[in-house]
């Protein structure tokens, strides 16, 4: 079966991001740029599954600027066989992700979807249930485990009070979580053949989706800043700071 | 103006969280909320008390039994023409189900809220709350997961609200639960919790963790983790604090061998006192901390279980 990883640019998570002074945004010129963790995560699993023979096709989107077919080359160096690249300017926000996910499903009939649980730029934690709401499929989101088994997709995956698994009839999604599995590095050789490996671009106008932003930011602030307290000399002292001056004890 | 809260609960009692999520429906306008699962009658006679709540809507069947995102979000989608918000708490379970309503709705849900500017405009953090974006939305209704923290939640007790059997609504049947693991505890729930202890990679073993969970007995704490902990297998999954992970704001935050990255502050800057405990003095934590005691843990641990004890 084929299977589908949307995988996103995103700053790395090494970064620690600056707000522009005039709150315009979060200062990304010169910024590393990596593949959002969860993505390498999607990817992993995906090939793990084409390894086992459960997948026969693994195909690679990312959706932006021009750049992002560096993330798609990253994710072909790991395993996958060939990009799809969704090439705007537009800022995209998960609900037109979604529609062009489904676009592009339509026309690659995957068995399954492998996205990341959450982008950690934007933060949303919402494309994957999305793409599984406008195509009517299930979803098994914050995978720690998946097997694929008599035609169904067995997710495990970690809630609030621990793990809860469901089964889901194929096709389906899956979003990953950090345990899922730990991404592999793509070797020397890997990488030199993942340039010969084909990406095709196409924009949201050619998958008929208007990929305009539905939330407008008004603003981008600087959370505000905590001050570095005092450091106690011993056990007796933190407790009494505690007790009498913060009294919270 | 209505909103429509989905209240989560554990059979019995309705989750802190959603209580924050009814305070933040009610800086929008009149509160409906609804309670969904399998012999729920206590839960919703818990939810007609909630103060400032209008009506309870009941909705009760096997097909809700284990808050499967297909049917929930099909029933919200069926109840959503009388409102102009819907919201959750952003618990894993409000992150699984409102995302697939908004998308059946056409509509940008906007995660993780963590202020109510207007009835269209909010605050969420992004880049693991480095930033804090004001968003306005152009969708006609919004879609919307509260972070519990930046909410003080409603009283448990104090309304009389009418409760309301829901319309039955399609269940898909395209997702099936097979079993849960879930975690016991004695202790206070994490995002509940007034005093979280976490410890990090430096606890070195699972073993280890009884040196802490001596220290939360004395201050009735929960007990959290990094993700590094996690990672090494010392705690399981659902102890994680961070941005991926639990978003904690109690009034006191004891982080232990914990070096501080900007994905595990994302989880706990909010707290009102933080305490770190770490024997590298230069560790970033330091930089968060109200009160920092560079020190072997392992020494600490044991001395601060013992002072907490001779002070009670
Ligand atoms: C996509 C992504 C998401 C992530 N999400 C999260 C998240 O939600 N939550 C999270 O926590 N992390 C998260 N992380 C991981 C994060 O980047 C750090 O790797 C992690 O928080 C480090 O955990 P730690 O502080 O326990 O370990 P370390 O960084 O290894 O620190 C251990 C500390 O213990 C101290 N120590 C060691 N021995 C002792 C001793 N005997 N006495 C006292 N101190 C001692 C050391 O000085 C050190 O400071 C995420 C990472 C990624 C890539
Ligand atoms: N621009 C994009 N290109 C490719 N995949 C994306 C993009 N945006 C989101 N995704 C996928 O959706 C997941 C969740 O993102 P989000 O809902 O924005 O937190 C990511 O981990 C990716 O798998």
């Amino acid at each position: 079966m084929k299977l589908l990883v949307p995988v996103k640019r995103v700053v790395d998570y090494n970064v620690k991001v600056r707000v522009r002074s005039d709150g315009s945004g979060v200062e990304t010129a010169g910024v590393k740029m990596s593949m959002n963790p969860f993505d390498e995560i999607a990817v992993e699993e995906a090939v793990r599954l084409k390894e086992k023979g459960v997948a026969d096709e693994i195909v690679a989107v990312s959706m932006g600027v021009a750049a992002c077919a560096e993330t798609i080359r990253t994710a072909l160096a790991m395993g996958a066989d060939r990009g799809i690249l969704v090439e705007t300017d537009v800022e995209l926000q998960p609900l037109a992700v979604a529609k062009l996910l489904k676009a592009i499903v339509a026309k690659e009939d995957p068995k399954l979807v492998i996205l990341g649980k959450q982008a950690i730029d934007d933060d949303m934690n919402a494309t994957g249930q999305m793409l599984a709401a406008l195509l009517g499929w299930p979803q098994g989101t914050f995978a720690s485990r998946l097997v694929i088994e008599d035609g169904r997709a067995i997710v495990t995956r970690e809630v609030d009070g621990g793990l809860e698994t469901v089964s889901l009839t194929l096709p389906a999604i899956v979003t990953t979580d950090l345990r899922l599995n730990e991404p592999r590095y793509a070797s020397l050789p890997n990488i030199m053949k993942a340039r010969k490996k084909p990406i095709e671009t196409v924009t949201p106008a050619e998958l008929g989706v208007d990929p305009a932003p539905r939330l407008v930011v008004l603003k981008t602030a600087e959370p505000p800043r905590r001050q570095a307290g005092v450091k106690v000399g011993s056990v007796a002292e933190l407790v009494d700071k505690l007790k009498n001056e913060a009294k919270v004890i | 103006m209505t909103a429509l809260v989905i209240l989560e609960h554990d059979g019995q009692a309705i989750k802190q969280p959603a209580r924050s999520a009814v305070a933040a429906a009610q800086k929008l306008g009149e509160v409906h909320v609804l309670v969904a699962g399998e012999g729920i009658g206590a839960v919703a006679q818990a939810a007609s008390r909630l103060p400032g709540v209008a009506k309870v809507i009941a909705a009760d069947g096997p097909s809700y039994a284990h808050g499967l995102a297909e049917p929930l979000a099909a029933l919200l989608v069926a109840l959503a023409p009388d409102y102009t918000h819907l919201l959750a708490a952003a618990t894993a379970s409000g992150k699984n189900v409102m995302p697939r309503v908004a998308a059946l709705l056409d509509v940008q849900p906007i995660s993780d809220i963590s202020a109510v500017v207007d009835a269209d405009t909010f605050v969420r953090p992004i880049y693991a709350g480095n930033a804090l974006a004001t968003v306005k939305s152009a969708d006609a209704k919004k879609v919307i997961t509260v972070r519990a923290t930046g909410f003080d939640p409603v009283a448990a007790e104090g309304g009389s609200a009418p409760i309301e059997a829901a319309p039955a609504a399609a269940a898909p049947e395209v997702s099936r639960f097979v079993s849960a693991e879930l975690s016991k505890s004695e202790r206070p729930e994490l995002t509940a919790a007034r005093i979280v202890v976490s410890g990090g990679r430096g606890m070195q073993s699972g073993e280890n963790f009884h040196l802490l969970d001596a220290v939360a007995d004395k201050l009735h704490a929960a007990v959290g983790a990094s993700r590094a902990a996690v990672d090494a297998g010392f705690v399981p999954n659902d102890y994680q604090v961070g941005q991926t992970g639990k978003i904690v704001a109690p009034e006191l935050y004891v982080a232990v061998g914990i070096s501080g990255a900007i994905q595990h502050l994302a989880g706990m800057k909010d707290s009102k006192v933080i305490v770190a405990i770490n024997k590298d003095e230069e560790a970033p934590i330091f930089q968060v901390a109200d009160y920092g005691l560079v020190a072997d843990l392992f020494k600490a641990l044991p001395e601060l279980a013992q002072e907490l004890e001779k002070r009670s």
